[in-house]
């Protein structure tokens, strides 16, 4: 493969598209509302109205708005159908010849889509993801081509610490400074892993990313690991993402096939393979050393940091590990070069970021806006608000490992410091909105009995401290509490966030703090009188009186 | 080598080992495998694995056990997961899930007695533009109530209520 070779392909593809493009939604949200069977009947209705030669018929990824799937599209009238049923199809077809229809029509110019800069998300709902030659078509490998060819791994890894891009998996850690680090350290073998292994509950982007647009997780990768000199590479994707796991397999399939992955990519000397790692459902695999610990075909318990995985990581060899969303940025990065993406965003987080809007919200789906967006920007104008005429009363990000927003902090703009300072954090993505009818304590419960299962038991204060901790939440509701079991419990929030050996015991206690921090009246209404001490049990002391 | 018990499917399994080279770190790939060709690992199938991969049963057990993707347990003919994620909780996952539990007479986790029906919870299926949703025997199914779920039920469970 050269380049010429890759410039046929994608003309080729370019010449045989048809006049009028149907797009059809074939991601996991929409597949299940039987977007396979909208699509049979479109083929069906194109044929019936002998419309072959006009109309493509294309399944293609994530389309966004994923509470109206399945979704269909149609170029170049640029009319997007919501809610469309199998039995629309004829009708559907029919409108391209000027029939009048009453099916349900979304409105492209919303806010929802308006105020979208799409960069990791360019592809998905455009091209179909199980067909490298639309990924060439688009612009794909243009970005491997240019780095094997033109760049030293020195440049690469320059140019990445100029683009200012940080890691979107939650810690915001700066993209180029880790693959400096890998680069630096001297090993005959290298690994580069990508972690797909999206576990808060309540955030899908990177399974879009994969189900839409698994062709720019494999280039992001391959251009890593040329950077860090890496020849082997792994995607740790969890099992609960079937669709993503095989359309991942398929594309690394044609990417071989083409000569885009495996030895002499491009007829340079650089060798890359990338083998699936299927997770096992454990939360704390996301975590890098123990998703490492799981590749390696162990338990997944993390272990303590330093080594980094930079320096000793997978099989003991430096490896460097991004999230699916941070590999999905690096093509459009060196095809625009580093300069255009550090324009885009704040001062010190760079460029878009993909949010998964849920819970109570008029409009649920994927948004990818720029860094800085004020949270009310998103959830007010672009969500839509929260359905049936009731209030936002907060917006948690971050998953079990964030906190929540209150409504009167909507106005931050979203980065990783002004969520910080909100003691929350960015998370990888997840935005769950929620309405007035909310109770704070029992989301805080919710989400640590989750931290509570899923503590993998290596060190204590995270094991027995999240026990504590939900036994504490659970008798604040049941309104068996005193002042001094919510003492305890700040105490405890605390000694497990400070002594905990990994990330998930570090943040367990965050969601916990934030609603404390801003609902603190909510903990308050259900505590009991302290006279009804000393074990902070008011039953036990009424029956005691009772007795007298 | 044959397992003694001349099934089949234990063929197939040595050949997914093959396939991986009886490579240690691909030992939760061969325990997916497994659980594939099985429905669940039961105590024979797990010291079958350790035993063709040279590998110590604890590590094993203890890798099968870590995970909550692998079942000890044979699952019943049907399964019913109930997604618990952030954005089906507060979409009212937590009630679809009780209807569930009351109408089938078991707990999350369990499979009835006559092996008809397990259920079951997930972390996130990643569903959440169409929360509360539930998997029945494979299929995610988009917004579920406690009456949707239940009517689903019914036609599984074998006296027909």
């Amino acid at each position: 493969m050269v380049i010429d070779d890759l410039n046929a392909i994608a003309e080729k593809e370019r010449a045989a598209r048809k006049k009028t493009v149907v797009r059809c939604c074939m991601a996991a949200g929409c597949m299940s509302s039987d977007a396979v069977g909208v699509k049979k009947n479109l083929e069906q209705a194109v044929k019936e109205a002998g419309l072959e030669n006009e109309v493509e018929v294309r399944g293609v990824g994530c389309m966004k708005l994923c509470c109206e799937g399945p979704l269909v599209g149609v170029d170049p009238k640029g009319a997007l159908f919501e809610k469309v049923t199998p039995e629309d199809a004829r009708e559907l077809i029919a409108t391209l010849k000027g029939g009048k229809t009453k099916l349900k029509q979304g409105d492209l110019n919303a806010p929802f889509f308006k105020k979208q800069l799409s960069i990791v998300l360019a592809n998905s709902g455009e091209i179909d993801p199980e067909r490298i030659e639309a990924y060439i078509a688009a612009e794909g490998y243009q970005a491997l081509h240019h780095v094997l060819r033109e760049m030293t791994p020195k440049e690469v890894v320059e140019s990445m610490v100029k683009s200012g891009l940080r890691g979107r998996g939650g810690a915001g850690f700066p993209t180029g400074i880790k693959w400096g680090t890998v680069a630096k350290t001297q090993s005959p073998q290298k690994y580069v892993i990508c972690n797909a292994d999206e576990g808060d509950p309540g955030a899908f982007m990177d399974r879009s990313v994969l189900e839409s647009d698994p062709h720019s997780v494999l280039e992001g990768m391959a251009i890593a690991a040329y950077a860090v000199g890496a020849n082997q590479g792994f995607i740790y994707c969890r099992a609960e993402y079937p669709l993503a796991i095989k359309r991942l397999q398929n594309a690394i399939k044609q990417a071989k096939a083409l000569g885009l992955l495996g030895s002499g990519i491009f007829e340079s000397p650089f060798n890359f393979s990338i083998d699936i790692r299927i997770g096992a459902g454990a939360f704390v695999c996301g975590e890098e050393t123990a998703l490492m610990a799981s590749v390696e075909g162990k338990r997944g318990t993390p272990r303590p940091r330093p080594p980094f995985p930079a320096e000793s990581g997978l099989f003991g060899c430096p490896t460097l590990l991004n999230n699916v969303e941070t590999f999905a940025n690096v093509p459009p990065i060196y095809r625009k070069g580093a300069e255009w993406f550090a324009a885009i965003g704040t001062e010190k987080s760079k460029g878009t970021k993909v949010f998964a809007l849920a819970g109570k919200i008029n409009n649920t789906g994927l948004i990818e806006v720029p860094m800085g967006t004020p949270l009310r920007q998103i959830v007010e104008e672009m969500g839509g608000g929260a359905p049936d005429g009731r209030k936002i009363k907060a917006v948690q990000t971050g998953g079990p490992s964030g906190g929540c927003i209150p409504s009167q902090h909507l106005d931050t703009p979203v980065d990783y410091e002004s969520l910080g300072r909100l003691g929350s954090i960015m998370g990888s993505g997840g935005m769950i909105v929620m309405d007035d009818s909310t109770k704070m304590v029992d989301v805080a419960r919710f989400f640590m009995e989750f931290c509570m299962d899923e503590s993998c038991g290596k060190c204590i204060p995270c094991r027995a401290g999240t026990v504590q901790m939900l036994h504490l939440l659970e008798i604040i509701l049941a309104r068996k509490a005193t002042a001094r079991d919510l003492a305890k419990l700040e105490e405890l929030c605390d000694m497990v966030r400070n002594t905990s050996l990994c990330g998930l015991g570090q943040t367990a206690p965050n969601p916990t703090m934030s609603t404390l921090r801003f609902f603190r009246n909510e903990y308050e209404e259900l505590l009991q009188p302290d006279e009804f001490g000393p074990h902070g049990n008011g039953e036990a002391k009424k029956t005691e009186l009772a007795k007298k | 080598m044959e397992h003694a018990s001349g099934d089949k499917r234990f063929k197939i399994l040595e050949a997914h080992m093959k396939k991986h080279q009886y490579r240690h770190d691909a030992l939760i790939e061969i325990l997916h495998k497994a659980q594939e060709l099985f429905g669940y690992l039961e105590d024979d199938l797990l010291l079958f694995v350790a035993y063709r991969l040279k590998l110590p049963a604890s590590r094993v057990y203890g890798v099968a056990t870590f995970y909550h993707f692998f079942t000890l347990k044979p699952q019943g003919k049907h399964t019913c997961v109930v997604c618990m994620g952030t954005a089906c909780y507060v979409k009212g996952g937590d009630k679809v899930l009780a209807a569930v539990e009351e109408k089938a007479k078991i707990k999350a986790g369990e499979t009835t007695p006559d092996n008809q029906v397990s259920l079951l919870t997930a972390r996130c299926i990643g569903a959440c533009g169409i929360a509360p949703a539930v998997v029945y025997d494979g299929t995610v199914t988009p917004r579920q109530t406690p009456e949707t779920a239940v009517a689903q039920l019914k036609g599984w469970m074998s006296n027909g209520h």
